[in-house]
């Protein structure tokens, strides 16, 4: 009986302590829109970060969208062809890329990328003091650290969430037209005539942004929240990775059942 | 008003424990003032207390005749810009330069054009004696010169009030001779009023104009370091002479050794 | 970090997003193809329309004229009536007949117009 007590309760305190975490989460998010003025007064933080969230992500990512492009492009090569279909491997391809691969993906490979560098380096700041030190100095350390980096997350997420798609599609028509041989006319009309700019692209474009925004935010608040010991900052990190990408594949889910069914 | 900062009546504690039970301190104008204490006694909680970081569970803490923690954000905002506070490794910011830490305060908060900040930046790292290192990263730097530099940042606005973290943890004798020079003259040349956190004796009482005593969340014990020299007290005699035993146990807790073997 | 490269780089950065979501709109999607303006409305009745959706395809001979606009279920005659769009370039005679075809590896349908003789 007690031990049936004490698993209850834990269930209970951890949802509790789960909650506050989220409440915690929610009021960075309002602090950061709060002080966000200031990061596009002093633009050049905002582009710093986006060099360093996005620019620096862009080797992974591209080299990661030309592998998938070119993994679908087999794999949807030999299966289509079995009811004759081969054609339709534009049509897979981008399909797949722009609907769900091209923004879940990149949200998976930018948590990993540039999610545990935001965590790590806001925690050690945290860690080190600096954070207190710029609070001493009155000098808002949310206005100056966290909100520049947000709103760099923010923006570099839908941008390689399209670059992710493009070079797929790219991979994809490499293996297919080039490799295989399928007619490259077909390749691409079929694709034309199947994909809906407002319906397909528009609505991926829409979920790499709530990605963007659940997976800088999540990073944002594991480094800031972070105990301030190199434990607690490695901690942090994982649970970066960790709660993004369920968060990701959550939302993902929630999307894609409003917008394509 | 003679004191600058003081505290009354304050209580604090993290949760429900009590770290200060209704304290009182003093701080004088242009007066170098010191809060020594064993670890963990809460002496670096004071300094959070005064900048604002921390608020009081009851008691006041006040700034020039200001309540600090009934502050606005404006008002706290003043408040700290009187100040400069030494982080106890520096807390210098790891991606800027020697040069562009010094200047930040001066970029965040002044309309000053480049060519006056960098005579500003470079006077006050002459002043600290790293001059010659303005161009180096924070990483590159020693721990001494790293609070150096930390300290040349401190005193960028040239604040009335200076508070130090532990400036004397984990020094070398020559670097500590240097902090303790500089704490004392640049507190003298600036008119401000210095706080100062430690637990290192001789350093402390060789400048120091008065100091506090912290123990068991209370002032066990104040005053000029020549009237602590000839204090009585068991607790302050076992601080400065560094002996083992005394008011401070050597035995934390435990139960009886035999219990413990199991005889 | 100089402030010249940094800038450099997101602008690189940026124009790099913008050209593959131009790439994506103008290659892959169906943005340019999609140009059909002025349209007038005929009004097709069917028995079942099985899995006809809105803005499906009208096609006579292959060609795309049209798109479905609505389809509503007719309390009175109940059957199916589906409004379409049609381009304003193509007339079609008065006995025209429309089918719902089923195309592709998808099996999207469409309707298909096959011109009378009045």
């Amino acid at each position: 009986m007690n031990n049936m007590l004490n698993f209850i309760a834990g269930v209970g305190s951890s949802f509790r302590s789960k909650m506050t975490r989220l409440g915690a989460g929610t009021r960075l998010f309002f602090l950061i829109l709060i002080y966000s003025v200031d990061s596009f007064k002093r633009i050049g933080l905002t582009i710093r970060e986006i060099y360093f969230t996005g620019v620096l992500s862009l080797v992974i990512i591209i080299v990661s969208a030309f592998f998938v492009g070119m993994v679908l492009g087999l794999q949807g090569y030999y299966t289509l062809e079995k009811y004759g279909s081969s054609e339709a491997i534009g049509v897979l391809v981008a399909l797949a890329l722009v609907r769900e691969l091209g923004p879940v993906v990149t949200a998976l490979l930018f948590a990993g990328r540039a999610g545990t560098a935001i965590t790590a380096e806001i925690g050690l700041m945290k860690a080190t003091e600096q954070l207190s030190a710029m609070e001493v100095m009155a000098v808002s350390p949310v206005a100056r650290i966290i909100a520049p980096r947000f709103w760099a997350g923010m923006i570099s997420m839908p941008i390689l969430a399209t670059i992710f798609s493009m070079v797929g599609i790219l991979g994809g028509y490499f293996i297919a037209v080039l490799v295989i041989g399928v007619d490259e006319g077909a390749f691409w009309s079929q694709m034309q005539a199947n994909v809906d700019f407002s319906n397909d692209i528009v609505d991926g474009a829409i979920k790499s942004i709530v990605f963007g925004f659940a997976c800088t935010i999540i990073a944002l608040f594991e480094g800031f929240d972070a105990p301030p010991t190199a434990e607690g900052v490695s901690r942090a990190t994982t649970r970066t990775v960790v709660i993004s990408s369920l968060a990701v594949l959550g939302l993902d889910f929630i999307l894609t059942s409003f917008m394509f069914v | 008003m003679e004191e600058l900062i003081s505290i009354n009546n304050l209580s604090f504690g993290y949760d429900e424990t009590l770290l200060h039970k209704n304290i009182n301190m003093k701080f004088s104008r242009g007066k170098v003032s010191a809060i020594m204490g064993g670890s963990g006694c809460g002496k670096t909680t004071i300094l959070k207390l005064i900048a604002g970081q921390l608020s009081p569970k009851s008691g006041q803490v006040l700034v020039d005749g200001q309540v600090v923690h009934e502050q606005g954000r404006d008002g706290i905002h003043n408040i700290r810009r009187k100040m400069g506070m030494l982080f106890q490794h520096g807390a210098l910011f790891t991606d800027l330069s020697v040069f562009d830490n010094v200047a930040f305060p001066m970029r965040e908060h002044t309309n000053l054009p480049e060519n006056m900040i960098k005579d500003l930046v470079l006077l006050k790292l002459n002043a600290v004696g790293l001059r010659g290192a303005q161009k180096k990263l924070p990483s590159e730097l020693s721990g001494g010169m790293a609070r150096r530099v930390a300290l040349a940042r401190a005193i960028a606005l040239d604040p009335d009030i200076i508070m130090y973290d532990e400036p004397f943890a984990g020094l070398d004798p020559i670097s500590m001779a240097v902090i303790c020079d500089l704490i004392r003259s640049l507190n003298d040349a600036l008119g401000a009023t210095s706080i100062i956190v430690t637990h290192d004796v001789a350093e402390t009482f060789s400048f120091a104009d008065y100091i506090y005593f912290l123990a068991d969340g209370e002032v066990a014990a104040e005053g000029s370091p020549k009237q602590l020299l000839a204090s009585k007290l068991p607790f302050v005699r076992q601080f400065i002479h560094s002996e083992k035993d005394g008011p401070v146990p050597f035995h934390v807790d435990a139960p009886e050794y035999g219990l413990d073997l199991q005889l | 970090m100089e402030r010249t490269k940094l800038d450099i780089w997101v602008g690189i950065f940026v124009i790099l997003g913008l050209a593959a979501l131009f790439g994506l709109a103008t290659k892959v999607g169906n943005l340019t193809s999609n140009n059909i303006k002025d349209t007038y409305t005929i009004y097709a009745h069917f028995e079942n329309i099985g899995g006809l959706k809105p803005r499906a395809a009208i096609k006579a001979a292959g060609v795309v004229v049209g798109r479905v606009n609505s389809i509503i279920f007719d309390t009175e005659a109940y059957h199916a009536v589906v409004s379409i769009d049609v381009d304003n370039r193509y007339i079609f005679p008065k006995d025209t007949f429309a089918n719902i075809y089923t195309a592709g590896l998808l099996g999207e349908q469409y309707i298909g117009l096959e011109a009378g003789v009045i």
